[in-house]
């Protein structure tokens, strides 16, 4: 599973990313966590707020940095 | 939203969301009940705080800084956590994804006016202005709508209107509403009869943005409830120490500066402290939070209200921090005339309030 983390490095960015990570290790799941901090890239993607996480190029959540909680709801389905 | 699957988190996230739900009407009515008794008393308990325990004298410098101090946080901060509430809820119906498609095809003047409002209460952060304008531009929202948004977003926000409300009453803060409003509306087309889509960087005009499908709302009022809970805490976790700070320089202000000591230097008399003050607030970079409060005093003392109102609305609408974000994907020109426009527009407005009022 690839998860990327899109966002500048704001510091809601930063909480998503450490959030998820918690999330898929608890998991136990097989996964690529990936940073994506380039404004052209993250654009491509189509999301109009940041931070965003996307599972294998799938965009899934934007503009929010949930709980580890709703995270592993959102990484197990 | 998701529906939880693993085993524990089920019985985690049902026994959470029991609580809330149980009842979930009569626990915001109590909320509200609390909140309303607690906020009636504050004026009396700063009074006996600053008067009767400290022991200040009445109509003293100190006395009053004290208990301007004592009575405004308390005050706003109740505000801030109440009206935050309420937005944030509001907030989770409307997504930006929503907003742009209320704009996409709409005509110019309607959709500058409709830009404007939806900036209010759609989510923003300058942070995420950049992917929110290719979003829009490549939608084929017209430049100038876009730009409304841009200009009504970051400039006519709730923690603004209630620190307005809060320490200057609510005809102030309606006032600053509505030109808010209209500078954004007016500014957005303006630049929009410019016709300057050339100077919109090229990678940007190139790009191919799939558009994502609107993402499925459905959410429970619960769940809306829990996001109007977490806009209060992140909000005014960020905000609340920018309050403190503001009111306490307000409270400087108030306690120790003579009156009409600004009437010389932001008076009306002063033809030039419009534009210096605009000019001042450019470069000057803080939030509604912050600047408010030290405005609120300097009005005390004698400032004028449209050279005020300008000041505040360049600080918090031209910052430089969001024009370098924005450089990212406008040509300079672009920048100078978007700094120039909003700029005539606030103040017009400065001069219009101080001819008038």
């Amino acid at each position: 599973m690839k998860i990327q983390i899109l966002g500048t490095g704001c510091a809601k960015c930063k909480k998503l990313a450490k959030n998820a990570e918690t999330a898929a290790q608890e998991l136990h799941l097989e996964y690529e966590l990936v940073k994506v901090t380039d404004i052209q890239e993250i654009t491509a993607f189509g999301v109009l707020m940041t931070p965003a996480l996307a599972i294998d190029g799938q965009v899934k959540l934007s503009g929010k940095a949930p709980s580890v909680k709703e995270l592993k709801g959102l990484l197990s389905t | 939203m998701d529906h939880q699957t693993d085993e524990d988190m089920t019985t985690e996230g049902t026994a959470q969301r029991n609580f809330l739900s149980k009842h979930l009407g009569v626990k915001i009515g109590l909320f509200l009940i609390v909140w309303f008794l607690l906020y009636r008393q504050l004026l009396p308990l700063a009074r006996f705080l600053s008067y009767d325990l400290i022991g200040l004298q009445l109509e003293s410098h100190l006395g009053s800084a004290v208990e301007f101090f004592l009575y405004d946080t308390p005050k706003v901060l109740m505000l801030l956590i109440l009206v935050v509430f309420g937005v944030g809820v509001l907030r989770s119906f409307i997504t930006p994804e929503l907003t742009r498609q209320i704009l996409a095809g709409r005509r110019e003047s309607t959709g500058n006016v409709l830009a404007a409002l939806l900036g209010v209460v759609t989510p923003f952060c300058s942070c995420s202005a950049v992917p929110l304008f290719i979003g829009f531009v490549t939608a084929g929202i017209p430049l100038g709508i876009t730009f409304s948004f841009l200009i009504s977003a970051p400039m006519v926000n709730e923690i603004a209107l209630v620190l307005l409300f809060g320490l200057l009453g609510w005809k102030i803060a309606a006032l600053y509403f509505v030109t808010g409003i209209l500078i954004a509306t007016i500014a957005g087309w303006t630049i929009g009869r410019m016709k300057l889509e050339n100077y919109v960087e090229d990678w940007v005009r190139e790009m191919q943005v799939n558009q994502a499908a609107m993402p499925d709302n459905r959410q429970s009022w619960e769940d809306r409830v829990r996001f109007g809970i977490e806009a209060v805490r992140d909000i005014v976790g960020r905000v609340w120490l920018y309050v403190v700070i503001g009111i306490l320089i307000g409270a400087a202000i108030h306690g120790f500066v003579p009156e009409n000591f600004m009437a010389s230097i932001m008076g009306k008399s002063a033809w030039w402290s419009v534009p210096v003050s605009v000019l001042i607030g450019i470069p000057m970079y803080t939030n509604a939070a912050g600047i408010i409060p030290v405005v609120e005093a300097l009005l005390g003392k004698g400032a004028a209200l449209g050279t005020v109102l300008a000041f505040m609305m360049s600080v918090i609408a031209l910052s430089f921090p969001e024009m370098v974000i924005l450089r990212k994907v406008l040509k300079p020109r672009l920048i100078a005339t978007f700094i120039a426009v909003v700029g005539a527009g606030i103040l017009l407005v400065g001069y219009l309030f101080n001819l008038i009022i």
